[in-house]
């Protein structure tokens, strides 16, 4: 084929001149880029499923071991995309994923209200911590909660580092502030840094200052950072995995018998099993704890 | 530095002992970046070559949008990119984004300015009385163009060391338009940042050791074949 469209081109180039073959040049170089290496696309059964995904999600390792799993069970290939929290709710908005996994429940409500997620199951929990320099100046240890531990940085004006990108872990402190009745943007010991949770970590711990992070995220990247945990355990640090599926009455294109084995099998008693016992062997605690098959409404707080 | 010192030891290790997670990475990168690379190259020498010896009205303004495209913030191209190729955007039928191919179109039209640019300049400083002198001998179009690209190959291998080194370094959009999905679309530069993000630095020097490594063979194979026009 190609070669059939080399000829061609030799023969334009002498007939018509340089203006024209210029022109086919662009077609031909177009053609080959856009199939390179593929069949033409549109022509196969899609056996691809988009998930988007969260970066702490991907960072902490879990669809490394999943995902292979799945795969081997099934046609379907997963192509796990992992972007912050906001982007990935935003692809589900404008049907250009297939599936969701995330963790923002109030955010994602609104999605399963107007009908573009369908299907909306808890998979797992892991919880956030607050962390800090071990020399701990806002004295956060001896605070009983996660609300007091910020009043407590607050008013010491001690260093706090914000992820400040609508991720899932920002909007979770964004609500403890609310709860706390403070304003902290515009301060300057509250400092947004716009990046994943890990790089986020590394700046707290260069500032010897205090962050909130998943506890994962934490454990994975503890040997690089000199933060301790200075607050866990508070009820309302729980971070709730659901799986949601686009809905694809409202967008066609979308994969939904890929979107819907995937998210099965997430339920399912072999997934689950995995994300029980994911971590132990290299922290000594597993990372995520397996909720499939409960609602949300029983870690509400009381 | 010591760990600078580790990772790029752990960079030759990776290298020598063929791992096969970053032969594939490695793989792939030089798959894209050639790629677009040549398409880069299939498309740019015959405009810029065109745009160096014509003369029209609006020129000025073309070389100066060839230039601005020289410097293009390889983002800005991949964010263009991704919305074009959105399943809802006008080539999502195409179903390319999050492949490999989008990376090549992405990548590709990061390099086509570059080699358009620096040909265009090659050829246009080229002495004129060698078009009159090749008319003179009685070239044909097609002998003329030949013979004036042979006169200024040095410049148009710049172009295509530029083109290369241009992609071969490329993240932002490449991230944005592959996903950076591990087995389908991670790429060294790619593979890098997520290293890092991860805060496995040692695995980041390991890796960027590799990239260095793959850019340094690949420009002095092209700057080899560059300077055998000069020893005379």
């Amino acid at each position: 084929m190609y070669l059939g469209w080399g000829c061609g081109l030799l023969a334009s180039w002498r007939k018509t001149g340089l203006g024209k073959a210029i022109g086919t040049t662009l077609l031909l170089a177009v053609l080959v880029g856009a199939l390179s290496g593929c069949e033409l696309p549109w022509a196969k059964v899609n056996k691809e499923v988009i998930m988007a995904t969260t970066t702490s999600t991907r960072d902490s390792g879990l669809l490394d071991v999943l995902i292979p799993a799945f795969e081997a069970k099934s046609d379907f290939i997963i192509k796990s995309v992992a972007v912050g929290t906001g982007q990935a709710l935003e692809m589900g908005i404008k049907g250009e994923a297939d599936v969701l996994l995330v963790h923002a429940p109030s955010s994602e409500r609104p999605l399963v209200e107007d009908g573009t997620a369908i299907s909306r199951r808890m998979v797992m929990h892991n919880d956030f911590v607050i962390v800090g320099p071990p020399a701990d100046p806002a004295a956060v240890k001896e605070t009983a909660s996660a609300v007091e531990a910020l009043q407590a940085i607050a008013a010491g004006e001690d260093v706090f580092i914000s992820r400040g990108d609508e991720s899932g872990t920002h909007k979770m402190e964004k609500s403890l502030w609310t709860t706390a009745e403070l304003t902290p943007s515009g301060n300057k010991w509250y400092q947004e840094a716009g990046l994943g949770m890990g790089d986020t970590l590394a700046i707290a711990s260069e500032k010897e200052g205090y962050t909130l992070t998943d506890r994962a995220t934490y454990l994975a990247r503890k040997s690089t950072l000199e933060l301790e945990i200075v607050s866990e355990g508070d009820p309302v640090l729980l971070n709730l995995y659901h799986v949601m599926e686009v809905s694809s009455k409202k967008f066609p294109k979308v994969n939904a018998k890929g979107a819907k084995a995937w998210s099965d099998w997430l339920l399912g008693a072999e997934a689950q099993a995995i994300i029980a016992a994911f971590g132990v062997d290299k922290y000594g605690e597993p990372l995520f704890f397996a909720d499939g098959g409960k609602t949300e409404a029983i870690y509400a707080p009381k | 530095m010591e760990l600078i010192w580790q990772g790029v030891i752990e960079g030759f290790r990776l290298i020598f002992s063929l791992d096969p997670e970053v032969l594939r990475v490695t793989g792939l990168t030089l798959q894209v970046s050639g790629t677009a690379t040549l398409i880069a190259v299939i498309v740019g020498i015959p405009l810029g070559t065109w745009l160096g010896v014509s003369r029209f009205r609006g020129r000025g303004t073309l070389v100066t949008m060839v230039n601005v495209g020289m410097g293009l913030p390889p983002v800005v191209a991949g964010l263009l990119v991704s919305i074009l190729l959105w399943r809802n955007g006008p080539l999502g039928v195409l179903r390319l984004l999050y492949t490999p191919s989008a990376m090549v179109i992405a990548q590709g039209l990061i390099a086509s300015p570059l080699v358009i640019g620096l040909t265009r300049s090659a050829v246009e400083s080229l002495d004129p009385s060698i078009r009159e002198q090749l008319r003179s001998l009685g070239a044909s179009r097609g002998q003329m163009l030949w013979a004036m690209l042979n006169e200024c190959r040095i410049g148009l291998l710049a172009a295509v060391i530029a083109g290369f080194g241009g992609v071969i370094s490329e993240v932002g959009a490449s991230a944005m338009v592959g996903g950076n999905i591990t087995g389908h679309t991670r790429v060294l530069t790619t593979a890098i940042m997520l290293e890092v993000s991860k805060g496995n630095f040692g695995l980041a020097i390991a890796l960027s050791t590799v990239l260095l490594t793959l850019a340094y063979v690949a420009t002095a194979l092209l700057t080899n074949l560059q300077q055998k026009g000069t020893r005379r």
